[in-house]
């Protein structure tokens, strides 16, 4: 017996042993991130930094839906399982409050990454609070949403006829969002199974509030004041009723069982020939013009969201900025990476292998916007982009959302006003308990 | 007493050889048991208590305040989590009663000699012994209004079964029967062919309709196995989780399950989910002593 005991523990002792030596060798880095194709380009990325400097890169991806929950779990255990993680705007206040993530502010200023980067990209993936001057991030992935579009069905000169007679302006890419309502009501024929339009409901995480904001942003409306946390008077204005009942009536025009979706479905929506145009983050574009996963790849089309009736054009930013997460015991090997990787030969890579740089030197440059059908739609879209909440109880706001606008949109109960009214009470609610609002 | 509660070891065994008495070979074997329980079960439960009276959150580094009751009084004042409570009600009654009805149902049909009756049973288990995300992924392209296999079947074209906030939560239910019964019919199974056949032969003698046997013969003796099995897939219902995650995201189908676990890991509100937790607990516990009691007033009969 205690043979076996000394045996089974001189083994235990002999991998941990050789576990920890092979680890201590080898210099490496673990980045965090959702699983997605612009993870793959990233560990491309990283293989190119392995080549340069002998530290091997790995990144690790989990799916979209548990991300949240996988990274936080992590954090809040104090892990050192990852160096780097690349998190979602949304998360700066819960990273930067909570300790998770490591002050990048004077990296930021040294590099004078304001300047280099997109204004918007600064401002929602990398500073928080709002106008502080503190930096917990740098631009990696900039996204935002925008649309594509069966081009085919667009063209079609019996189609532009009798959408013409019908609506008395010629068929194109929506000018506005009374022409993209017209245009899905148009090409809505349940009978040919064939609809209108793809957008985002999923109630889960952000999908319904991305979708939400799209309307709402380019009405005019907007989530809140960002400085005081007044919500009443901003979420439930005029303007944002008018949004909402705006989304909510594209809905009419989604192909059946159009309850629960997200970038999957919308994608699919252009692929199965479902749907004539179809709202997705610009990170899910590059899959659309590639024929082994789009058959309709030739005949697909991208433009930005349109503007509301007055005018205004927004869009709702997704994307994310990669920070050193404060657990890591290779925070010196961390900044390393971040250096070379703001540099411009890296951005430039970074873009041709399909990772959508927030490098305005890079984005403004014509081998970029001419580089896919969709550059130059994200070119112009990251100019324009605004975000939602990015205090540490987002979450819960997030939440509220999904919990009030869902029934309306989905299941028809109550008004918008109702809605808004009654999320304008809750968030009301949640930032006096945190002492935001008095 | 300890000795005398387990069987002596024998003198002659390896272990007594060993020099190991019956007192170690028990403690041995036991008191990983308690210490694994108490490590990873009884610690968190006393813990998650005493968090459930402040406003922690994991996600922060902000110290935890006592808030006393707070959080049990706004949870049971949310309106959202009483609609919470419901649903899993209704879902527990719809999905409980389908599968006992299936599952009785099917071990009556089963309770005969038939051939490849063996084979039968073993192919109408399979279902439960699916992961239940890999059945709730299934089930929710069998659910496709464009593509599923069901409404093509039953010739309902593109009826949304998931989508349609009256019907998300039956068809949630109906996948968990379809999982579920089998194990009904197992527990009743052994049920049936535990009753006595002298019972059948003498009620044939006396005449007795079909019904009349059922329900005087058939059921009583089945009935303590068949509460068994009422109590495990009550609570198991009540718990459900994974199968209604993955199926749907409509409010009307929101099990408590989900709203503890949206509360827990999406918004970290700590605190709160734990005081959320142990109103859960406290209502399965009532639940299952109701059962239990039930159980043995008809063993007693």
């Amino acid at each position: 017996m205690r043979k076996l005991v000394t045996s089974v523990l001189a083994g235990i002792g002999l991998t941990l042993a050789c576990g920890t030596s092979v680890y201590a060798q080898e210099k490496s880095l673990t980045i965090f991130w959702a699983e997605w194709d612009p993870a793959n380009y990233l560990q491309e990325l990283g293989n190119e930094y392995e080549k340069e400097t002998g530290v091997k890169i790995t990144v690790e991806t989990t799916p979209w839906s548990d991300f949240q929950t996988k990274a936080f779990t992590e954090f809040n255990a104090h892990g050192d399982a990852y160096d780097l993680v690349v998190g979602d705007s949304q998360w700066l206040g819960a990273g930067s409050t909570g300790g998770h993530y490591v002050d990048l502010t004077d990296f930021f200023k040294k590099h004078d990454l304001g300047n280099v980067m997109a204004p918007a990209t600064v401002k929602y993936y990398a500073e928080y609070p709002g106008n502080s001057g503190k930096y917990w991030a740098i631009p990696l992935e900039g996204d935002a949403v925008g649309w594509s579009y069966r081009k085919d069905w667009f063209e079609d000169p019996k189609e532009k006829e009798a959408f013409k007679a019908k609506y008395g302006y010629d068929l194109d890419v929506p000018k506005d969002f009374k022409a993209l309502r017209d245009i899905a009501e148009f090409f809505h024929r349940p009978d040919q199974k064939r609809y209108g339009i793809a957008i985002y409901t999923d109630n889960s995480y952000d999908a319904m509030a991305m979708g939400f904001e799209n309307a709402l942003f380019s009405y005019g409306g907007e989530l809140g004041d960002y400085t005081t946390y007044k919500v009443d008077g901003h979420i439930n204005s005029d303007k944002a009723v008018a949004a909402l009942d705006a989304y909510k009536e594209l809905y009419k025009f989604t192909p059946p069982g159009w309850a629960k979706s997200f970038f999957v479905e919308d994608n699919q929506a252009i692929t199965e020939n479902l749907a004539a145009m179809s709202m997705n983050f610009f990170a899910f574009f590059p899959s659309l013009i590639n024929e082994a996963s789009n058959p309709n790849a030739k005949n697909t089309g991208f433009f930005a969201n349109p503007p509301g009736p007055n005018g205004d054009q927004f869009a709702a930013l997704g994307g994310q900025g990669i920070s050193v997460i404060s657990y890591s015991k290779k925070q010196d090997e961390a900044m390393k990476f971040l250096e070379w990787f703001i540099k411009d030969e890296t951005q430039k890579k970074w873009a041709a292998l399909g990772g959508y740089t927030c490098s305005q030197a890079v984005l403004k440059s014509p081998e970029f916007q001419n580089a896919t059908p969709y550059n130059k739609a994200f070119y112009e879209t990251m100019f324009k982009v605004k975000d939602f909440w990015a205090v540490p109880e987002y979450a819960e706001l997030l939440q509220q959302l999904n919990q009030r606008i869902y029934p309306y949109m989905i299941g028809g109960s109550g008004t918008a006003k109702e809605t808004l009214d009654a999320l304008a009470g809750d968030w009301n609610a949640t930032f006096k308990k945190y002492g935001r609002v008095q | 007493m300890a000795t005398t509660m387990i069987t002596t070891l024998d003198r002659s065994s390896r272990a007594a050889a060993r020099g190991l008495s019956d007192i170690s070979i028990r403690n041995l074997f036991i008191i990983p048991t308690v210490l694994f329980l108490i490590v990873f079960n009884i610690f968190p439960l006393i813990y998650s208590l005493g968090y459930s009276f402040t406003d922690f959150r994991a996600s922060t580094n902000a110290p935890a305040n006592f808030v006393g009751l707070q959080n049990y009084r706004d949870l049971l004042n949310d309106p959202y989590v009483w609609s919470n409570f419901a649903i899993t009600a209704k879902y527990v009654i719809v999905s409980v009663v389908g599968q006992l009805l299936v599952g009785f149902g099917v071990a009556m049909l089963l309770n005969r000699d038939i051939p490849l009756k063996g084979l039968i049973t073993t192919l109408l288990l399979l279902p439960m012994m699916l992961s239940m995300a890999v059945v709730g992924l299934f089930w929710k392209l069998l659910y496709d209004p464009s593509w599923g296999v069901i409404n093509y079947a039953l010739g309902l074209g593109n009826f949304e079964w998931l989508a349609d906030p009256k019907m998300a939560l039956y068809a949630v239910a109906l996948t968990d029967i379809w999982m579920w019964s089998p194990f009904v019919m197992l527990l009743s199974l052994a049920g049936l062919s535990a009753v006595p056949k002298h019972l059948y032969e003498a009620a044939a003698i006396d005449r007795a309709g079909p019904f009349y046997t059922f329900f005087r013969i058939t059921l009583p003796l089945v009935a303590p196995i068949l509460m068994i099995a009422v109590i495990f897939r009550t609570m198991e219902a009540f718990k459900t989780f994974d199968l209604a995650y993955i199926l749907t995201s409509q409010p009307t189908a929101e099990l408590i399950s989900i709203r503890l676990y949206k509360m827990a890991f999406q918004e970290w509100q700590t605190g709160r989910s734990c005081a959320m937790a142990y109103i859960v607990l406290i209502m399965v516990l009532a639940i299952t002593n109701i059962y239990v009691k039930y159980l043995n007033k008809v063993k007693e009969r």
